[in-house]
């Protein structure tokens, strides 16, 4: 017998949500999370800032109800801690100051949360552009502010990020932006929808405000960026705008073109995957109640599917709710009436998303882009490589990987598996949405020989 | 080159950690990553491909492996997951990792 | 004839229908390889590189005498398809270890390599060094190896370059490769040749079909009315991250690739077309290069894999003709890269039955229709 009932990876809005209703009904719940502190990315360090740093704004101070919510008896919380492997049962295997341990328990929720998506152009490699989120990991975890930053790409984010940077003090150089008037306009046929999320709306577009009154200056509709190394470190950023080529010399650029689900777990562990087309993103197949193909496994947050915090919290609290039922700690009928709040939240929340998803979708030149970028940093392969590779005759994304390294290093994929497939979606006969996600497997994060060889079984060995 | 870091850091509460970076003395407040406190610390690359590009911290969240460095003598270390303790060690990490243990061990 | 008629098709783009695509083509024929989905078994992608002799056909003189001949023809083949293709596979043939950590192992595998070396003469040799004589040897083995078996003819090339490599050659010498192309059936044609049928509905026209699929062939072979059984034989495998040092021996289970990584495997399972990686495999190969080689400990491992052998019932290859439908073959083996340099060359006499062309008759595959029968 298993000590716990249910395991959590992820300590995000999902993770922390579904470990306290789970905990509340009577479950022992073990909550894992790479990072040191509960939070995930969204409320990362919210925990420790608690009321300094109050630039980050409020609703990033909200998220401190949840850290609270998992001081209870039966929520136990290991950090620091990264899951490398999912096996049937469900078994997870996970590392933690360079000794993995063997977990098992009838449920396994996974709420590892997003990552941004690559952000590929010329010169994205260079010290000096970040992610838009990594500067915004720093000013949560350790109040650093960016200095004469420019902010490039598109996305919700990028204004959320602009915005507190102006009230921290620091406001951007110049907002570059990739979403065009015609995508906005595209986008406005999915606004009556929007409106069911009009706090949303309504706060985005206070963002906005501030963003003008602060007297950023704003370029819409850039496009071919491009970023190169002066001679005393700074970044010159070029892009085309407006017809003209356009250069801004600056200290920090940071892109960012939207965040996409975290699926090497899912992937690893065998869930089913689909190519959500509006996200331009994969992500597990899952029921109402973030339910997979694989027994014993949920999925919740982020890594189930883009919605922001709020829809990450509700489906972690719909996942505990199913799991709760499933361990016949409450009826069917309780589960329902219990997740009437979850899902009004949940609809509320996902309202907004096909707006967003068409208004600041990313641009083609960043999901294929232009030849001399570097693709995969790890193993510095061009897009022009992999263009090569496909006119080879490779036809998906293994035989790329196995031609010509990409996603063979230790990032395994997570910085170059999104544009290896753009690039092979511009350039296959086939149906692009008929390119299957890569195969992810163990280690699911890098693992060293000599941990896993301690695992080894006692026994004379066969190999 | 010696750059300037490209973020400001307002003083922080919290004990203050020392490590050394290729030598350097480097102070951070408890519970910083090193990661962040490399790029408080200095605007440049953290470490070199293969090929010699330099590279520093890209995600901060343990994705991109980017900010790789030696620490302690255990190189290929991601520096946005680890935490600066007083007396630690912190080399760039140049080219390939060697086989026990960075780039002069 | 249409434009999708050639004179030979070939089953299977991995290294084995690669190998012979090229011996083909350097013959002057006209050759199209068909190649299977991405999602594929695919064992070309996921093997160790060896060009390997050690224990190969200890009780079985023709693949012990094979194998050396291949071992022999690698240099030649390397360069040539560096010239094709413009990619240099890395092929090191310096030398070989077999590591063990038990001495009765040792013995029993010391025993295979006599008989190996009773077959084949000056084509093999062998040494079978003490621990103390491994120690001296070579710096850093750890000290749970008991010995090793060392043969000088023993080496690895960089698998996936070499398959690329492969590919870009059959190309530059005028072959066709023709991807995402599954074969669902051929259809012997009553004057002459093949029907060939794609998933996709698509057909071709052929004189000769050689089927080089690997696991992917066996259903097509069977339709063609070869009996040989092929069967999945998982081996797991890890590969590291890179280093900048050089690891001080090759091994037939720890290799390093030149670019960087180690790879570590060697073992065997049955677990049908299952190629999943399992955590007490994975964890034992991890033991075991740590045994061998300790400065390995801290090293990372970035991925773990299965990948599927292509075994025949007694593990030789198989190189056999239709006797029903003139102009089919079967040319199915594990040791694909190992023999590639023989694929690419004189197997090319056999198909085209020259005078030059090597006997291969125990290789046929009677030898499994004889063995049922007694």
């Amino acid at each position: 017998m298993s000590e716990f009932d249910l395991i959590i990876v992820g300590a995000g809005p999902a993770g922390m949500s579904a470990a306290a209703t789970a905990a509340q009904g009577g479950l022992n719940v073990l909550l894992l999370d790479e990072q040191p502190q509960a939070g995930g990315q969204i409320y990362r360090n919210v925990g420790v800032n608690r009321s300094s740093r109050n630039w980050l704004g409020k609703d990033y101070a909200s998220g401190r109800r949840f850290v609270d919510a998992l001081d209870h008896a039966n929520i136990t919380t290991q950090f620091g801690a990264t899951v490398w492997r999912l096996e049937n049962g469900p078994r997870l295997v996970w590392s933690q100051n360079g000794v993995s341990t063997v977990s098992a328990a009838p449920h396994v929720l996974l709420a590892g949360g997003a990552q941004e998506r690559p952000v590929p152009f010329p010169g994205w490699t260079l010290p000096g552009v970040m992610t838009a989120g990594s500067a915004q990991i720093l000013m949560k975890t350790s109040g650093m502010l960016p200095k004469d930053a420019v902010l490039a790409g598109s996305g919700p984010l990028l204004y959320l990020i602009a915005a507190q940077m102006i009230d921290a003090g620091c406001p951007p150089k110049a907002l570059v932006e990739t979403q065009t008037t015609r995508m906005l306009f595209g986008a406005m046929l999915h606004l009556p929808r929007a409106l069911f999320s009009a706090p949303t709306l309504v706060k985005g577009l206070s963002l906005i405000r501030k963003i003008q009154a602060a007297g950023v200056r704003r370029f819409k509709g850039a496009a071919q960026f491009e970023a190169q190394a002066e001679d005393n470190g700074a970044i010159s950023f070029s892009f085309t705008h407006k017809g003209r080529r356009e250069t801004l010399s600056t200290n920090l650029l940071l892109t960012h073109q939207g965040v996409i689900p975290s699926t090497h777990m899912s992937r690893s562990a065998g869930i089913a995957h689909v190519w959500n087309e509006a996200q331009v993103a994969f992500q597990p197949v899952a029921g109402v109640w973030g339910n997979t193909n694989v027994a014993g496994l949920h999925v919740a947050g982020e890594s189930a599917g883009i919605g922001g915090a709020e829809t990450a919290a509700a489906s972690g609290e719909l996942a505990a709710l199913n799991i709760l039922y499933q361990i016949g700690r409450i009826s069917a009928d309780a589960r329902t009436q219990r997740a009437a709040t979850a899902r009004g939240a949940l609809f509320r929340s996902r309202a907004i998303r096909p707006f967003l998803d068409a208004a600041y979708a990313p641009p083609p030149e960043i999901l294929s882009p232009a030849d001399e970028t570097i693709v995969c940093r790890c193993e510095e392969v061009t897009a022009s490589d992999i263009r090569q590779g496909i006119s080879e005759g490779v036809s998906g994304h293994r035989q790329i990987k196995t031609s010509l390294r990409t996603g063979m290093g230790p990032c395994q994929g997570r910085m170059c598996d999104a544009t290896v497939r753009g690039i092979l979606s511009a350039n296959t006969l086939q149906d692009p949405n008929m390119i299957p996600a890569p195969r992810a497997r163990t280690p699911i994060k890098p693992v060293t020989l000599g941990e896993l060889a301690a695992m080894a079984p006692k026994q004379k060995e066969t190999a | 080159m010696n750059i300037a870091s490209r973020f400001q850091t307002p003083p922080e509460d919290g004990e203050p950690v020392q490590f050394t970076f290729d030598g350097e003395l480097v102070t951070a407040p408890i519970g910083t990553s090193l990661a962040a406190a490399l790029l408080s610390h200095s605007g440049d690359a953290s470490r070199e491909t293969a090929t010699g590009a330099g590279r520093s911290a890209f995600c901060m969240m343990g994705v991109c492996f980017d900010c790789l460095v030696e620490v302690d003598g255990t190189p290929n270390t991601q520096a946005c997951m680890t935490l600066v303790r007083d007396g630690m060690v912190v080399k760039r990490q140049i080219g390939l990792r060697g086989l026990t243990g960075g780039n002069d061990v | 004839m249409s434009a999708k008629h050639s004179e030979i098709t070939i089953i299977g783009g991995g290294v084995v229908g690669l190998s012979v695509a090229m011996g083909l083509l350097q013959a002057g024929r006209r050759v199209c390889v068909l190649d299977g989905a991405d999602s594929d078994a695919r064992a070309s992608q996921g093997n160790f590189g060896l060009v390997w002799g050690q224990g190969k056909g200890w009780n079985f003189a023709p693949y012990a005498k094979w194998t050396g001949e291949a071992l022999a023809a690698w240099p030649e083949f390397s360069a040539k398809l560096t010239d094709l293709s413009g990619i240099d596979v890395a092929l090191d043939q310096s030398g070989g270890f077999e590591f063990f950590t038990d001495a009765d192992e040792m013995d029993e595998f010391a025993g295979m390599l006599a008989g190996q070396q009773s077959h084949i003469g000056n084509r093999f040799s062998h040494e079978v060094l003490s621990a103390d004589d491994l120690h001296r040897q070579i710096d850093g083995i750890g000290e749970d190896v008991v010995g090793a078996t060392f043969s000088k003819f023993d080496g690895h090339v960089n698998p996936l370059r070499f398959l690329r490599a492969l590919r870009l050659s059959v190309q530059a010498l005028g072959g066709t490769v023709k991807t995402n192309a599954q074969v669902t059936s051929v259809d012997p044609v009553t004057n002459g040749g093949f029907d060939l049928t794609l998933a996709n509905g698509d057909t071709f026209g052929a004189e000769k079909v050689l089927l080089c699929a690997g696991l992917g062939a066996m259903k097509l072979a069977a339709d063609l009315g070869f009996r040989t059984k092929i069967r999945p034989q998982r081996g797991e495998l890890l590969i590291t991250e890179k280093l900048r040092d050089r690891l001080p021996f090759i091994s037939s289970t720890i290799r390093q690739v030149d670019e960087g990584g180690v790879q570590i495997g060697g073992t065997k399972a049955d677990a049908g077309m299952d190629d999943s990686e399992t955590l007490d495999v994975m964890a034992g190969l991890a033991r075991h290069a740590v045994q061998v080689f300790p400065a390995l400990a801290d090293v990372r491992v970035i991925r773990a894999w299965g990948a599927l052998r292509v075994m025949s019932p007694d593990g030789y290859p198989v190189y056999a003709q239709s006797n029903e439908h003139l102009g089919a073959y079967l040319v199915t083996c594990h040791s694909g890269v190992t023999l590639a340099s023989l694929h690419a060359s004189v197997l090319t006499d056999w198909i085209e039955d020259t005078s030059a062309a090597p006997d291969l008759e125990a290789f046929d595959e009677h030898r499994f229709t004889l063995s049922n029968a007694a």
